[in-house]
């Protein structure tokens, strides 16, 4: 069983996996909340582009997602350089980066899990609680967040397993520098391009499937236990 | 309490253009599916912005269209009691109940939960979830979610509708006692007259989006015009009665109105107890003369008030007996026979079976 044990190298990759899609998901999702409710309730102009832009990273090929990223984000980028400049935050081959990429491929998914959700609710207890005194701030707060929390775990699940698995857009964007930003599928990548490497391949494979099947153990369980405390079983 | 509604609103295709004034306990907003009670509701509650008028409740304007006023619903402090009770889902009975008071400061807050719970005997639900709840005990935990954030309103858009029959009878009583023993004021949506009979000090008839008639229960619901189509056999009167003696030995009630005795089905009620029952014009006889030898058992004495149509063969008599007017639906070929005209005695004779049981009598005042 000796050629389970992962190597350092191989500890990092999966390490960082974890941190970057935990971040991606954590990060994207006030966000992901906040744009879902707006496609949701509200009418505005440029709705229909706001609601293009969000979906296209699940359309465009992730290659060009990564790259897009690279010119905008990257150094010379407009958004990248004002940041490094104004605020110190770097993304080119740090493992932010990689966390941006995998955030940015995974939004559309938690997005449209928590547009769902909010779709679902009923206006009418919104309506209610108004009459009882809460103004718009604390209905959100005690009424429709609570309600969307089915969606929310959703979202945030379909998110992490996004990112876990993100490759394309995160290897053009930030490349596949080991401990920095060599994630899970990177690592598997790197493997399977050299000689001798298909142990390695074969171990990380065996360790995404245990993630994939935790993360879906979990939220079937998140899932029951919400949708009981709702009692829409 | 004085609520002062004087609103046009178009929805679509129909238009909502209503006034009325009331001081009532419990003023009923009575109307068909479709006359426009839901909407004036929303309208108070602040949940439809009118397109036109002022709404104001004691001296609060709390829209106005003219001023460019309107208060949005979580300050209106108007409780609401939905058709679809509409309780949160993810809150537990107790924490329904206590989501309102959260937002009522301290000083505004004139009932407690203990009271509300035993008011409304729903004790032993604190724990469940709205969906483990009967019809009737939704119904029930949703006026003490609406009581416990201390209205200075309440409204209740058919709160009963989709109860049966046995359900509401067990509800009633709750809203009697609210009526009587709280000091708020209540709007109560209702299609149905016996619902409107029994629980309302005031009644606005509602039309097409238009008020037809407005005032007291007992004036509003002696006309039968005024009513819609399909409940003008409902038309009646609604007279005051003080119980005497709770069984006469033969299982009958004695009452006294103040036109005189009267005998009813059994009521379960201490003697002296104000009650209040309906009697509806087409169970009404009239005779020129006091009638002997004859079955029913309530004749009352007085003298024709007043005389209107009521379609080709048939006319309402208005009997006034007492502070009663009594209305008699009765055929014109009767009225030629009897001779009756304004002013002239006459005794109005009413089947005991024909009464359905009193109920409690609104307390005097408000």
């Amino acid at each position: 069983m000796e050629w389970l044990a992962l190597s350092a190298d191989e500890w990092n990759a999966v390490r960082l996996s974890i941190k970057v899609s935990t971040w991606a998901t954590i990060v994207s999702l006030p966000l992901g909340i906040g744009i879902a409710w707006l496609l949701a309730r509200r009418d505005f102009w440029g709705k229909s582009v706001l609601n293009g832009i969000v979906h296209l990273p699940l359309i465009l090929p992730p290659v060009v997602t990564g790259y897009l990223l690279l010119l905008t984000f990257g150094r010379r980028g407009p958004v990248g350089s004002f940041l490094e400049d104004y605020f110190g935050i770097v993304f080119s081959f740090r493992w932010t980066g990689a966390a941006l990429a995998c955030g940015v491929m995974a939004f559309p998914l938690m997005v449209r899990a928590i547009r769902l959700s909010i779709e679902m609710i009923d206006r009418k207890l919104e309506a209610a609680a108004g009459t009882l005194g809460a103004n718009p701030a604390w209905t959100f707060a005690t009424i429709t967040l609570p309600l969307m929390l089915p969606g929310i775990i959703a979202g945030m699940i379909l998110a992490f397993a996004k990112a876990m698995g993100e490759f394309g857009a995160t290897i053009t964007f930030v490349s596949n520098i080991p401990g920095e930003t060599q994630t899970l599928p990177s690592a598997i990548y790197t493997f399977t391009q050299v000689p001798g490497g298909d142990l390695g391949a074969l171990r990380l494979t065996l360790v995404s499937v245990a993630i994939a099947m935790l993360a879906l153990v979990a939220s079937e369980i998140l899932a029951r236990r919400v949708s009981r405390r709702l009692d829409l079983e | 309490m004085t609520l002062s509604v004087n609103v046009r609103h178009r929805q679509g295709e129909f238009t909502v253009d209503a006034a009325f004034e009331s001081r009532g306990r419990l003023t009923a907003l009575f109307g068909q599916s479709g006359s426009g009670k839901s909407t004036l509701v929303n309208i108070i509650a602040g949940l439809i912005r009118p397109d036109e008028g002022r709404v104001e409740v004691d001296d609060r304007v709390l829209s106005d269209s003219k001023a460019g006023r309107f208060v949005p619903t979580h300050q209106r402090r108007i409780g609401y009691v939905f058709q679809d009770a509409r309780l949160f889902p993810h809150l537990s009975v107790a924490q329904n109940l206590a989501f309102g008071r959260w937002f009522t400061p301290t000083a505004d807050r004139y009932v407690d939960q203990r009271s509300v719970v035993d008011l409304l005997g729903i004790g032993n639900l604190l724990d469940r979830r709205p969906a483990m709840l009967s019809g009737g005990e939704k119904s029930r935990v949703a006026i003490g979610r609406a009581l416990l954030a201390s209205p200075k309103l309440m409204l209740m858009d058919e709160p009963f509708a989709s109860l049966d029959e046995a359900r509401k009878a067990e509800i009633f009583p709750y809203i009697e006692r609210l009526r009587d023993e709280l000091n708020i004021p209540i709007v109560y949506v209702s299609h149905s007259v016996a619902e409107v009979a029994r629980l309302a000090t005031d009644v606005v008839v509602l039309a097409s989006g238009r008020v037809q008639s407005s005032g007291p229960a007992p004036a509003v619901l002696s006309q039968a015009n005024v009513l819609p189509e399909a409940d003008r056999a409902e038309a009646g009167a609604l007279v005051e009665l003080e119980l005497v003696e709770a069984d006469d030995g033969y299982g009958l009630s004695l009452l006294h109105s103040s036109g005189g005795e009267w005998r009813l089905p059994h009521v379960d009620a201490p003697p002296g107890a104000k009650l209040r029952a309906r009697v509806r014009a087409r169970d009404v006889m009239l005779a020129t003369e006091r009638p002997a030898g004859i079955s029913a058992l309530n004749v009352l004495a007085g003298t024709v008030a007043e005389i209107t149509e009521a379609g080709p063969a048939e006319v309402v008599v208005s009997i006034a007996s007492g502070h009663d007017l009594i209305p008699a639906r009765i055929t014109r070929r009767s009225l030629q026979t009897l001779g009756l005209t304004p002013g002239a005695p006459a005794f109005a004779l009413v089947k005991s079976i024909t009464l359905t049981e009193a109920t409690r009598a609104p307390a005097n005042g408000g």
